[in-house]
């Protein structure tokens, strides 16, 4: 396996994990609500995945049940925000808190367990196409899943009427409200999935990406994925493309560190120098790149008005209540 | 069945008031169930968060300590919040401010007069209105999402800080750990009655801050224009209020505040600086800002509570052997069930046994 | 007259036995900076708490508190732990040494025990420290005699004395078996983050590494490099249940013999300010068993901890050279602990630039 085969596979491991639970976040918002819970929830399915495959001997189903225990933990923060039109900033909050804190006491009995792995799956001949073989007919299912969900995500957006209706939703839940729609169970379903996708995304973490449990092993994704969304201007492609350079930008820092300037004296000077340069930058710096880069990005997005008003859910983060 | 919400034409005196209470009673039940679903006597569990805490004289001061820059934080965000302006970024405007705020004693620790500790707090204060100025200013001139463009920069201002302390600002005689040197005796905040316990003088910064806001919001001008902007910016521009004045206003006070907290937190109660330096206090103290209703002096009561929840956490882990997980869980409850109660304010709660009712709306 | 004497002390200590066990047990307080669920540095501390109570029973009293941030919180926790009744209070990492010294001061009855850091401000604290080098130079001989490529990978936490002097003993041990070894240190910037030390190990391997070992705490780069299929080092457990054909061994934290000693000297009343570096010698630094490795490197590798254990052979003893090239052990010198506690500096080998 050549090395810059290697790096594409570790890249694409890096950013399955926020590709799933943003594309489920971006759902959430394009109905027009914001749940902060992201966190919460992936560590939710991340215990629960554990478990399950533990208990049940079979890595699928612990995946099954992340997803399942993800929507269920998210239906918490649904029944609150749309039922009850809690605030929905704190009610994230607290359920990032609340995930935080069950997880760690169902994960008590899991601790220095060694966990089931999925399995990649292998197409013969095609996995042993050079360069782009593994990348693409040697991953692991959950990889596939996540391409599939984005590019699924992208046609019932944009091509499907009940895509219609939930963007309807998000933009002026007034009205949905008047032509009929039921702005509440749009949403619950949303959130239901965005919950799915996030617990799907924990799953990742505990069966293939470091197959064990640990207490917050999420380590903040779930709050990068929630940049992603913003970053990709509640676009599915855009959200793609986020999490891969997201992904990229992380690998590439620890190759940059382990790449030694000795290795690369073949190459051109100018290059060489280059490369010594940002070999000298404090990882501190190159760690806050992505994050720089999302405000950026954010900026360049919302300076153009029209633009931003075309993709920006206009009831995001404002409570809907029905009656009348 | 269903529940339906019924929008009062007023909110509720009565359910203001009781709310609070309905929500402590079923934290109570809540908790003491799951308590004795791990085993240990409920009302012990309960004595240990909510009383023990509370019986000794040291302890008190220890949860001035725990609550002032959670109030700190949490009054500067209800301007924010009540203006509609999504700052959850105080985290990293603490960060700042106490970055800013420790130059004098870090940068300059010859220079130990009187006058250090003025200066840290006012430039406490700038680092952290400036770092909130960013997403007030990008919102202003760009008109983008400041939710997300404050939240960017806590991470920013996290790494930026762990860069200082393990790099230029680390303490030359500290065997190489990341952390600057102590602050000298000119740099500490002093402590309030330090014969009792070791509450410093940021809990009376919180307390008239907490003041101070309240005057504001209820009784001034001022107030009134966060308010209008904050329900209808229609309105409030129809009445001569400027919303991108008012959306640097609301950053500048919530920021300043914040970096006041930081550089109090550093001064008072940590003495250096280290890389990390809030166990997440810009982020609490939303919950806080919420708990409080966004009311100055309610934030003061529930920067209180929670603080209590966090020392209760540990008195029950230590007497009880309680892990810090049920503790988290404790207040994740705590925070669900106020955020419940609190829709009894506005709404009337119905329950509707039949399907929907035809037509609608 | 000497028979009387003897009679009479033995009864004075009975009753003084008596007396104690009806006033109040021992109490032995720790205080973490991880979840003990971290399977790494505050799960071995806390399995030196276990032990504490495995050895002297209902004698002994313990409590915890975990995940405690370091700062306000420490100093508050610590207080806590005094007025509640502990005797002996063992704070578990390096950023409560202030916190530590300080309610150390308001508690001269209490004894603080600060690990891995340099402050004894009061007669009541002393601190502690392992030698986890020894570990790792066995490591990089180990390491030395089964790589191929020649290129050992170090996944780092933070720049400070405690890892560079692990990296430096591991080129050390290296070195001693082949002169040309090198080794590549990536930080990671945490102490735990399994996602991202698994990234660490696959950018590693994926450089020519074969053989990673860890300065951090998750298990996940020994997952990496089981899939992988090249070997790895376990870091404070044994981490053989994750890479059962991967493991060579671990350096395993055993605080166990240390904290049964010291709350021992509590209940015997002879506690004393010290400041230790406890290493094989005293059973602090435990190597897992040598696995997955030819018997004649395995016997080496016993050798060699055997050695050091004696001390007979003691890491860092010149000649060494820094990484510059300059001089920093003549021949026989052994290194002061004052350089080594503030150690700063790569010796000759270490391909990476330490971050200043």
């Amino acid at each position: 396996m050549g090395m810059l085969e290697a790096i594409l596979l570790t890249v694409a491991t890096a950013a399955t994990p926020l590709l799933i639970a943003a594309i489920g976040e971006l759902v959430v918002e394009r109905s027009g609500v914001l749940n902060l819970g992201v966190e919460g929830m992936m560590i939710m399915g991340a215990v629960a995945g554990f478990g399950m495959a533990y208990v049940s001997g079979s890595p699928w189903i612990g995946l099954i049940c992340a997803i399942i225990a993800g929507a269920l933990f998210s239906l918490l923060f649904a029944f609150l925000v749309l039922t009850l039109v809690t605030n929905q900033v704190a009610t994230g909050l607290a359920l990032t808190l609340l995930g935080l804190g069950v997880s760690g006491m169902i994960g008590e009995a899991f601790i220095g367990l060694p966990g089931l792995k999925l399995q990649a799956i292998s197409i013969p001949l095609l996995s042993d196409i050079p360069l782009i073989g593994k990348l693409i007919f040697g991953q692991d299912p959950v990889f596939y899943i996540s391409i599939a969900l984005t590019f699924a995500v992208m046609w019932f957006l944009f091509k499907t009427r009940a895509g219609l209706t939930l963007r309807a939703v998000g933009d002026s839940h007034g009205s949905a409200h008047a032509l009929g729609i039921s702005v509440l169970a749009v949403r619950y379903m949303a959130v239901m999935f965005g919950g799915a996708c996030a617990g799907l995304a924990g799953g990742f973490l505990s069966l293939v990406y470091t197959p064990q449990w640990v207490e917050n092993m999420t380590a903040g994704r779930g709050w990068i994925a929630l940049a992603l969304v913003v970053f990709a201007s509640w676009r599915p492609w855009r959200v793609l493309a986020g999490a891969y350079l997201f992904g990229a930008i992380t690998i590439a820092q620890l190759h940059i560190q382990a790449i030694s300037l000795g290795d690369l004296d073949f190459l051109p000077a100018p290059i060489f120098w280059l490369a010594s340069l940002v070999k000298a930058i404090p990882s501190q710096f190159l760690s806050s790149l992505p994050y720089l880069a999302t405000i950026v990005v954010l900026v360049l997005i919302s300076r153009n008005r029209r633009l931003t008003m075309m993709n920006t859910p206009a009831s995001l983060g404002k409570p809907f209540v029905p009656s009348r | 069945m269903r529940i339906e919400l019924t929008k009062r034409p007023q909110h509720s005196v009565l359910f203001s008031v009781l709310s609070p209470f309905i929500a402590l009673a079923l934290t109570m039940i809540a908790g003491g169930l799951l308590f004795a679903a791990l085993g240990k006597n409920p009302f012990d569990a309960l004595y240990f968060y909510f009383i023990d805490p509370l019986r000794e004289t040291w302890s008190l001061h220890e949860l001035a300590i725990k609550a002032a820059p959670l109030i700190l934080i949490a009054v500067g965000l209800a301007v924010c919040f009540t203006s509609n302006n999504w700052n959850i970024g105080a985290e990293g405007q603490f960060i700042m401010g106490a970055v800013v705020g420790s130059i004098p004693p870090v940068l300059f620790p010859d220079i130990q007069i009187f006058l250090v500790l003025p200066i840290m707090m006012a430039l406490g204060m700038a680092g952290g209105a400036a770092y909130g100025a960013i997403p007030a200013l990008l919102k202003v001139r760009f008109n983008t999402n400041e939710i997300l463009s404050s939240l960017m920069l806590v991470y920013v201002a996290q790494l930026f800080l762990d860069w200082l302390v393990r790099g230029p600002w680390r303490n030359p005689e500290g065997f190489n750990f990341p952390e600057t040197r102590q602050f000298h005796d000119y740099a500490v905040l002093p402590e309030i009655i330090s014969s009792s316990g070791r509450a410093h003088w940021g809990f009376v910064f919180a307390l008239v801050a907490a003041l101070v806001v309240w005057f504001m919001m209820s009784k001034t001008l001022k107030g009134y224009e966060v308010r209008v902007l904050g329900q209808s910016p229609r309105a409030g521009r129809f009445a001569g209020f400027s919303s991108s004045k008012m959306v640097f206003f609301a950053f500048l006070v919530s920021g300043g505040l914040a970096g006041l907290a930081g550089i109090s937190e550093v001064s008072g109660a940590i003495g250096q600086l280290r890389p990390v330096i809030s166990p997440g206090y810009g982020f609490t103290a939303i919950i806080v800002a919420f708990l409080g209703r966004l009311n100055p002096l309610g934030i003061v009561a529930a920067g209180l509570i929670l603080a209590l929840s966090y020392l209760g956490g540990e008195a029950a882990q230590i007497s009880l052997g309680l892990s810090d997980k049920a503790a988290r869980v404790f207040q994740g409850m705590l925070l669900f069930f106020v955020l419940a109660t609190d829709t009894l304010i506005h709404y009337r709660i119905k329950l509707v046994m039949r399907s929907r009712a035809s037509g609608g709306a | 007259m000497k028979k009387i004497l003897t009679t009479l002390t033995a009864s004075v200590a009975f009753a003084a036995m008596v007396a104690g066990a009806a006033e109040a047990k021992t109490k032995a307080c720790f205080i973490y900076v991880g979840p003990i669920g971290d399977f790494g540095w505050s799960y071995q501390h806390d399995q030196g708490r276990l032990d504490v109570e495995k050895e002297f029973g209902d004698a002994v009293e313990t409590a915890y508190l975990e995940s405690v941030p370091e700062g306000a919180d420490s100093e508050r926790a610590l207080e806590r732990f005094a007025r509640s009744g502990c005797n002996i209070i063992f704070t578990t990492s390096f950023g409560y040494m202030d916190a530590t010294n300080k309610v150390a001061g308001k508690f001269k009855d209490v004894k603080f025990e600060h690990a891995t850091g340099y402050k004894r401000d009061h007669e009541n604290v002393a601190t502690y420290s392992s030698k986890f080098y020894q570990g790792r130079y066995v490591q990089g001989q180990i390491a030395a005699k089964l790589s191929q490529t020649g290129v050992a990978g170090y996944i780092a936490s933070f720049p400070i004395p405690e890892v560079v002097r692990g990296i430096n003993a591991f080129i050390l041990g290296a070195q001693s078996i082949n002169p040309d070894f090198k080794l590549k240190v990536v930080w990671a910037n945490t102490w735990f983050d399994p996602g991202r030390e698994a990234d660490a190990a696959k950018a590693l391997i994926d450089q020519g590494v074969d053989i990673v070992t860890q300065h951090t705490d998750s298990t996940a780069p020994m997952q990496v490099a089981a899939e992988r299929n090249v070997k790895a080092f376990g870091q404070a457990s044994d981490m053989i249940n994750f890479g059962k054909e991967t493991q060579l061994t671990a350096i395993i934290d055993d605080w166990g013999p240390y904290y049964v000693e010291r709350v021992k000297a509590v209940i015997d009343g002879n506690w004393a300010q010290h400041d230790v570096w406890h290493g094989m010698a005293e059973g602090n630094v435990v190597m897992a068993p040598y696995t997955n490795m030819p018997d004649d490197v395995a016997a080496l590798a016993a050798e060699t901890e055997k050695k050091i254990t004696s001390g007979e052979l003691e890491p860092f003893t010149g000649p060494i050279m820094k990484q510059d090239g300059s001089e920093w052990l003549k021949d026989g010198e052994t290194a002061d602990l004052g350089t080594l506690l503030g150690m700063n500096f790569y010796v000759k080998g270490v391909d990476d630039q330490l971050p200043q």
